[in-house]
């Protein structure tokens, strides 16, 4: 089983978000970047598949040189090579349709990408990517089985899960409960070592068009002070709620 | 011409988002001068529809749509995106609507903008705002194609009446290629979903421990809440992962966030940031939440919150 696994390099979620150059460009000043969230969930259940079902995993992200530190880190996880499409992308279009043209090349069982990345959080290109392909799509992912061919996802929706089975070649969008967090897997020092001999190979963009643009960034407007009720005091706070936040 | 509405139903309902968009997809309608379409699935009686500013509804009315698959959905709306020359299709930001965006955005070659947070700032380019680093911040971005999609966030516009003279008519289904079969599907019953909610009330590692819950799901009925979680919490196993709210977890847009024993780490701060009035009980005055909300009782939880649900009872019967 061949697995690809779509890297997004975003802020640790502690960050801070700021904008400089007139609110146009994300201020990467002190931030510390780490693989996506919900693609790490997705990359840790494709190396149980490599231990267990003998899996192949690979990894890929469409960025600049200062994404490879974070598939440096993929690699010391576990995964056996990895790509980095050397172009900036304007939108979550133009990384699917990169990827698009990696993925119809290499011929993947599994395609792994996060439900949607914790910076831009666009959901856009596990979907796109599954549409272009022509792929099963299943999003939202919360297990995963495959034996023979054949997939069985769950899928979180709300208020609820939807088990679905599928062939392959699918595309899923991971998250949370793929893997727990407990599972996720630390380098350790051999891993580190490892990923220094893996091939990390970049790969010349192909031609693509983005669908959107982002003109401006801006920060939610500041809070007002909170009102503090005395706990003995509490039918002050639900007339609060009634009569001046009508919400109950 | 025209703009398009998916309208989703749950048991015969339609649900909250569905006149949201359609209050959404009227106001945009008479700046350009054009019909609203909603398209709803296996639903009978779409009248309501009308009363939310909708001009035709097209009824997709299927054995084969019974349960949701998102292949599916998506190519019946863009057959109909196609034929009605569609500029402009607006979706929810449920969890089936995001699964179907991006699949309807490639079949039609249209630009995408999920969690959009209001009307358009242009028209002409379409020009949105939408959220980004997950509640922390905005962007505006600029979508200039001769189709686009809007994911609208839920609770993000609201809801307003304006009775039209509605078209109903039939459409057949497309049936699309696909090999995904719906095996099971799992509802909590009974409960309100953290997605469709007005009010969640969430508890923290403040309460101690799963034994004590009830204090958060008494809230929460007394409400017709749905409850939530803590990272930690959901973590420790104490509720299920479904519960979780924050930057890893589920987003929530509620009307009201009650959160009781929720220190308020940033992670957990920008997954309900889209709240719209937020409340905190906790007996530690440091708690980075107080900094967030906009009522907070700083006290102790397990005196607080009886007395909170004694007098909301008394409120209510009142």
């Amino acid at each position: 089983m061949k697995i690809l696994v779509c890297i997004s390099h975003v802020p640790d979620t502690t960050s801070k978000i700021n904008f400089v150059e007139g609110d146009t460009l994300f201020d990467k000043n002190g931030v510390q970047f780490v693989i996506n969230p919900n693609d790490e969930f997705g990359l840790t259940r494709a190396v149980w598949f490599q231990q267990k079902q003998q899996a192949e995993v690979t990894v890929i992200t469409v960025g600049d040189a200062s994404c490879e530190p974070t598939l440096r880190k993929c690699l010391a996880i576990g995964a056996n090579r990895a790509f980095r499409v050397d172009l900036q992308p304007s939108d979550g279009f133009e990384v699917a349709q990169q990827l698009s043209a990696h993925c119809k090349e290499e011929n993947y069982d599994l395609i792994i990408a996060g439900r949607e990345s914790i910076d831009y959080n666009g959901a856009m290109v596990p979907g796109m990517l599954s549409a272009l392909l022509g792929y099963n799509f299943v999003t939202n992912c919360m297990a995963l089985e495959i034996a023979g061919g054949t997939a069985k996802a769950s899928r979180e929706i709300d208020g609820g899960i939807e088990t679905v089975s599928c062939e392959l070649p699918l595309v899923i969008g991971a998250q949370k409960g793929l893997v727990e967090e407990k599972d996720l897997i630390i380098p350790n020092m051999r891993g580190i070592m490892q990923a220094r001999q893996k091939s990390l190979s970049v790969l010349t963009p192909v031609e693509s068009d983005a669908k959107s643009s982002i003109s401006k960034y801006e920060k939610p407007a500041p809070k007002g002070e909170v009102k503090l009720v005395e706990p003995d005091q509490i039918d002050q706070l639900i007339d609060l709620l009634h009569y001046e936040a009508k919400v109950i | 011409m025209g703009i398009l509405i998916y309208t989703e139903s749950e048991n015969g309902k339609f649900k909250k988002s569905a006149y949201e968009l359609a209050s959404y997809g009227r106001a945009i309608a008479d700046q350009l001068g054009v019909e609203l379409i909603a398209v709803s699935f296996n639903h009978e009686d779409a009248t309501q529809l009308g009363s939310y500013g909708v001009d035709q509804v097209i009824q997709i009315n299927d054995p084969s749509l019974e349960s949701f698959t998102a292949q599916q959905y998506a190519s019946n709306l863009a057959t109909i995106a196609q034929t009605k020359e569609i500029k402009l299709i607006v979706l929810s930001s449920s969890a089936n609507a995001k699964y179907i965006a991006p699949l309807l955005a490639v079949s039609l070659s249209a630009g995408y903008a999920s969690n959009v947070v209001g009307l358009p700032e242009s028209l002409e380019p379409l020009t949105v705002k939408r959220s980004c680093f997950t509640n922390k911040a905005f962007n505006t971005c600029t979508l200039d194609n001769k189709v686009n999609i809007i994911g609208l966030s839920n609770n993000s516009y609201g809801s307003f009446e304006n009775p039209k003279e509605v078209n109903f008519s039939q459409a057949s289904a497309v049936i699309a290629e696909t090999t995904i079969k719906v095996e099971q599907v799992e509802k909590s019953s009974g409960e309100v979903s953290i997605a469709d909610a007005d009010i969640v009330v969430s508890g923290g590692r403040g309460l101690k421990g799963p034994e004590h819950w009830h204090l958060i799901e008494n809230l929460a009925t007394t409400l017709g809440a749905a409850t939530a979680c803590s990272k930690p919490v959901s973590d420790m196993g104490w509720r299920p992962h479904s519960e979780h709210v924050g930057q890893t977890g589920k987003p929530v847009a509620s009307n009201l966030y009650i959160a009781i024993g929720v220190s308020g780490a940033i992670q957990h701060l920008a997954g309900i940031n889209s709240s719209k009035v937020k409340v905190v009980i906790n007996n530690d005055p440091e708690a980075p939440f107080f900094k967030a909300a906009d009522y907070g009782v700083i006290g102790d939880a397990f005196e607080v919150v009886p007395e909170l649900i004694e007098k909301l009872k008394a409120f209510k019967s009142s």
